[in-house]
C-alpha cells in the first residue's frame, strides 16, 4: 500500500495526507458535536404533573464524537487511496457493533458483558452500517482505482449501463408489483397473518393513494418540468369538494369522484394561468405559497370549511348503492345482506382497496398514454427547451396549463378518495410537509418514472409504517434509507426515459 | 439611402416578407434602426454583418421573440391581407404565420430522440388529429394514421440529411454537424413558408458546409420556399444566395446580389475598415 502511495506522490509539494485526513476528522468531530449535543446530549422527559424535566445522555454524545471522526479518517485516506486501512476498520467495526447490537437486540445477557458504546442495541447496529458503508466504498475504490475521477466516456457508459438496468427493472418490476398489488389482499385472510389484515390493507390503502398522487405529480413535475411545491393544495380542494357536496347535497361517492376531480383542474387552471410565465425557482415559490394559502383560507373560513374543527360524518363509501353497515334501514339492502354474507367490517376496507388500486391504475394509464401524444411530448420538449418551442409554434401556456389540471384532477381524485375513506377532513391533513412527501417520492423514484415512482412511494411510505416497532428510531433509519438511495442512484431509484416513437424496436439487451 | 425607398414600394407577387423601417431599442440602444428590405419566395436571402452588427436582433423581431419598438413587418401569403408579424404572439409566428427557424446556438430538446424532435416540430398538426388529446387517448384510428403520416415524413427528412441510423439516438448525444441538420430538419418539419437560418454553418467544417449548401438550394427548388439566411462563412453566403441584405451598426448599408456586394465599397468599409482598399 505504501508503494502505491509512494508512486502516485508528487515529491516536493504534496501535503502529508494523514495530516490532511486528521484535519477533515476535526472538523467532522466538530460538526457531530455541534449537532448531537443538544439533540442527543439532552433528553426531555415529561411526566404525569411534573414540569418537563431532562435527563443526559452524554456519553453518547462523547461516542459520537469519536467513532464519527475516526470513520471520516478512514474515508479520507481511502479517497487518497489508501484503501487497506478503511477496508479492515469498516469490517471490524461493523463485524464487532453488529455482534454486540444483535445480542443487545435479542435480550441477552452477554450484552452487558462486552463493552459497548451506546446504551440502546439499535443505536449500535446503525453504527455498525456506517462501517459496512466505510468498507463498501474502500472495496469499490480497490476494484476501480480512480484516482483523478472517471473520464467523461466512462460516466456516459456509466449512466447508460444505469439506464438500461433502470429499464430492464421496471419491465419486471411492473407488472409483478400490479399482479401482487391485486392479490394480496385476497391472499392475506388465509396467509398465516390473517390477524393483521385489516392492518396490512390499510396500510396498502394509504401506500395506494401515495402512488396515485406521486403519478399525478409526476406528469407536471417528471413529464412537463414545471417543479409545483403546492400539490397538496388540489389534493385538499378534492377532499373538500367530497366533504361538502357529499354532506350537504347528499350526492354519493361516485357522483363527486368527477366533480372533485373536475374543481381540482380548473383550480389548477386558475393557479396556472398567472403564475405559468414563471419559471423554475419562481414557480416553485409562488405554487407553495398556493399550497399555504388554501390551507389558510381552509382554516379561517369558518362557516363554510368548519374552520380547523374541519368537516364530519362524511358518509363513507358504498357499493354502488349498497352501504357497508351493520343493518340496512327497512326495505333495503346491505351490501352484506345482498351477498349473504356475515357482516364484517373488513368488507369496506377490501373495497376501498380495490377502488384506490383501480384509481391509481387508471392514473398510470392515462399518463403513459398522454406521454405517447402530441401534447405528451409537448411536455417533454417544454421542459427540455421552452423557446425551440415557442418557435415551433408550441403554445407554451397552454401546453403548460394543461399539465398543471390533469396533475390536479388526478390529485382530486385522490382527495375525494381520502376524505370518503377518512370519514373526516381537516385542514391538518393538508400541511406543505405532504407536498414535500409527493414530491421526494417523484424525485427519489425517479422523474418521469412510473415504476420508480411506485417504489419510491412504498419505500417512503410504507417503511415508517413497517418500522413502527422501531418506534423513536423510525426517523433515523427513514433518513438513512433517504441519504442511501440518493448516494447509490443519484437520478432516481429506475431512472431512465423510453422514447415515445421509435424508427426501430430495439430490445433490452442494448 | 435611394435603395431603401425603392423598396419600400408596392410588393410584388414574388414577395414573401417585407421589412418596413424595422427599429427595435433596447432603452439607450438601438439594435437594429429603420431597415427596410424584402424577401422573395423561392429565394435565399442572406443578411450578413461584422459582429453586433444586430442580424440576430433582426431575426429574433421577425419570428416574434422581440417585439419591434417600430416597423412593420408583413409575410404575404398566397392570397389575401398579408399578416402583421410584429402583432402577433411569438408563437403563433410558428403556428399561423408558419415562419421556422434555428438558433444560432443550437436549441433541440437534447434528451429526446432524434425522430421525437421532428414528431414535436409536427405538434399543431399532430393535435388537431388527436382532437387536443381526447380522441388520440382512446386510440381512435384517425389519429394512429396522422401519427403514422407524420412518422413517414419525420423518417423522409432524416434519409434525406443521411442519419436514419441515429433516428433513435438522443439528440445531444449526436456529432456537431448532425445536430445542425437535425435542427433544420426540424424546422423543416413545421411546414413553413418561410425558413429563418440563425448561422447554420457555424462549426462545421469544409465538407458539411458543402453538403449543407447543397440542402439549402434543395429546399428553395424543390420545396419552393424562401429562406432567410444569416451567415459568417462568405462561401455559403456569396454561393447560394439570390439576393444579399447587408448590416452594420443596426442600419441597412447594402443590399442586392451578391456579386453587386462584393464590390460595393460601404461593404468594404464596413467589413475591412475606413482605408479603401481593393480585395
Amino acid at each position: 500500500m505504501t508503494d502505491a502511495v509512494m508512486r502516485t506522490a508528487v515529491p516536493a509539494k504534496r501535503p502529508n495526507i494523514y495530516f490532511e485526513a486528521f484535519k477533515e476528522a476535526s472538523i467532522t468531530a466538530v460538526l457531530v458535536f455541534l449537532l448531537s449535543v443538544y439533540m442527543v446530549g439532552a433528553h426531555t422527559e415529561a411526566s404525569q404533573g411534573q414540569p418537563l424535566g431532562f435527563t443526559t445522555r452524554f456519553m453518547d454524545v462523547f461516542w459520537a464524537c469519536v467513532l464519527v471522526p475516526c470513520g471520516r479518517y478512514l474515508i479520507a485516506l481511502d479517497r487518497q487511496g489508501l484503501h487497506l486501512p478503511a477496508l479492515i476498520g469498516g469490517v471490524v467495526s461493523f463485524v464487532y457493533l453488529f455482534a454486540v447490537g444483535a445480542l443487545g437486540m435479542v435480550g441477552s445477557l452477554a450484552y452487558d458483558t462486552f463493552p459497548h458504546p451506546f446504551d440502546e442495541p439499535m443505536v449500535d447496529i446503525i453504527f455498525a452500517l456506517g462501517g459496512i458503508y466505510i468498507f463498501g466504498s474502500a472495496y469499490r475504490g480497490t476494484r476501480t482505482r480512480r484516482h483523478g475521477g472517471l473520464t467523461i466516456d466512462q460516466r456516459e457508459a456509466k449512466e447508460q449501463r444505469s439506464s438500461n438496468w433502470a429499464r430492464r427493472m421496471s419491465g419486471i418490476l411492473g407488472p409483478m408489483l400490479i399482479g401482487i398489488a391485486v392479490v394480496v389482499p385476497i391472499y392475506m385472510p388465509f396467509s398465516p397473518w390473517q390477524g393483521a389484515t385489516r392492518q396490512v390493507v390499510e396500510t396498502l390503502i394509504l401506500i395506494l393513494t401515495y402512488v396515485m398522487l406521486g403519478w399525478g405529480l409526476n406528469i407536471v413535475v417528471g413529464l412537463a418540468g414545471l417543479l409545483d411545491l403546492g400539490y397538496v393544495a388540489f389534493y385538499a380542494v378534492g377532499a373538500y369538494t367530497y366533504a361538502k357536496l357529499s354532506t350537504e347535497l347528499g350526492l354519493n361517492f361516485w357522483e363527486c369522484l368527477p366533480l372533485a376531480g373536475l374543481l381540482a383542474a380548473s383550480f389548477g387552471v386558475m393557479l396556472g394561468f398567472p403564475v405559468l410565465r414563471l419559471r423554475g425557482d419562481y414557480l416553485a415559490i409562488v405554487t407553495l405559497g398556493f399550497g399555504e394559502m388554501i390551507r389558510i383560507v381552509l382554516i379561517n373560513w369558518q362557516n363554510f370549511t368548519g374552520g380547523p374543527n374541519g368537516i364530519g360524518s362524511i358518509p363513507k363509501i358504498d357499493f354502488f348503492g349498497l352501504p357497508f353497515e351493520r343493518k340496512a334501514p327497512p326495505g333495503e339492502d346491505t351490501f352484506a345482506s345482498f351477498f349473504g354474507l356475515d357482516f364484517s367490517t373488513v368488507h369496506r376496507v377490501f373495497f376501498l382497496y380495490y377502488v384506490i388500486l383501480v384509481l391509481a391504475l387508471i392514473t398510470n394509464l392515462v399518463t403513459i398514454r398522454l406521454r405517447r401524444l402530441p401534447i405528451g411530448r409537448a411536455w417533454e420538449a417544454l421542459r427540455e427547451d421552452e423557446t425551440a418551442c415557442r418557435a415551433l409554434g408550441i403554445n407554451p401556456t397552454n401546453t403548460k396549463l394543461t399539465a398543471f389540471a390533469i396533475g390536479a384532477m388526478f390529485a382530486g381524485f385522490a382527495g375525494s378518495f381520502f376524505a370518503s375513506r377518512q370519514g373526516f377532513v381537516s385542514p391538518e391533513s393538508f400541511v406543505f410537509i405532504e407536498s414535500a412527501q409527493i414530491l421526494a417520492i417523484v424525485v427519489l423514484g425517479g422523474m418521469g418514472s412510473q415504476v420508480g415512482v411506485a417504489l419510491a412511494a412504498i419505500l417512503l411510505i410504507g417503511l415508517p409504517e413497517v418500522m413502527r416497532e422501531l418506534s423513536l428510531y423510525r426517523m433515523l433509519f427513514y433518513g438513512m434509507c433517504m441519504v442511501l438511495i440518493m448516494l447509490l442512484r443519484p437520478r432516481g431509484l429506475l431512472a431512465h426515459r423510453e422514447p415515445t416513437i421509435q424508427y426501430k424496436k430495439r430490445g433490452y439487451s442494448r | 439611402m435611394s435603395a431603401v425607398a425603392a423598396a419600400a414600394v408596392a410588393p410584388s407577387s414574388d414577395t414573401l416578407l417585407t421589412v418596413e423601417h424595422l427599429t427595435m431599442r433596447f432603452g439607450g440602444l438601438i439594435a437594429v434602426e429603420a431597415v427596410t428590405f424584402e424577401a422573395k419566395r423561392r429565394q435565399i436571402t442572406g443578411v450578413i454583418g461584422p459582429n453586433g452588427a444586430g442580424k440576430t436582433t433582426l431575426f429574433n423581431c421577425i419570428t416574434g421573440f422581440y417585439k419591434p419598438t417600430t416597423g412593420r413587418l408583413s409575410l404575404h401569403r398566397d392570397e389575401g391581407v398579408p399578416l402583421l408579424l410584429e402583432q402577433m404572439d411569438g408563437y403563433l409566428i410558428g403556428q399561423k404565420a408558419r415562419v421556422a427557424r434555428t438558433f444560432q446556438n443550437i436549441r433541440l430538446f437534447p434528451g429526446m430522440s432524434a425522430l421525437e424532435n421532428l414528431m414535436v416540430a409536427q405538434h399543431n398538426k399532430l393535435m388537431r388529429a388527436s382532437g387536443f388529446s381526447l380522441l388520440g387517448l382512446f386510440g381512435m384510428p384517425s389519429y394512429r394514421k396522422a401519427e403514422a403520416e407524420a412518422k413517414e415524413k419525420a423518417v423522409r427528412w432524416l434519409e434525406r440529411l443521411g442519419m436514419l441510423n441515429l433516428a433513435d439516438d438522443p439528440a445531444g448525444s449526436l456529432p456537431y454537424g448532425a445536430q445542425r441538420r437535425l435542427e433544420i430538419a426540424r424546422a423543416m418539419c413545421t411546414d413553413p413558408v418561410l425558413l429563418c437560418l440563425d448561422e447554420p454553418a457555424a462549426g462545421l467544417n469544409p465538407r458539411e458546409s458543402a453538403e449543407l449548401n447543397h440542402l439549402l438550394i434543395e429546399i428553395r427548388d424543390q420545396i419552393g420556399i424562401g429562406i432567410l439566411l444569416i451567415e459568417h462563412d462568405m462561401s455559403v453566403v456569396m454561393g447560394i444566395s439570390d439576393h444579399v441584405v447587408v448590416l452594420d451598426y443596426g442600419r441597412k448599408i447594402a443590399d442586392g446580389t451578391p456579386l453587386e456586394i462584393q464590390r460595393d465599397p460601404a461593404v468594404i468599409r464596413a467589413y475591412l475598415g475606413e482605408e479603401e482598399k481593393e480585395d
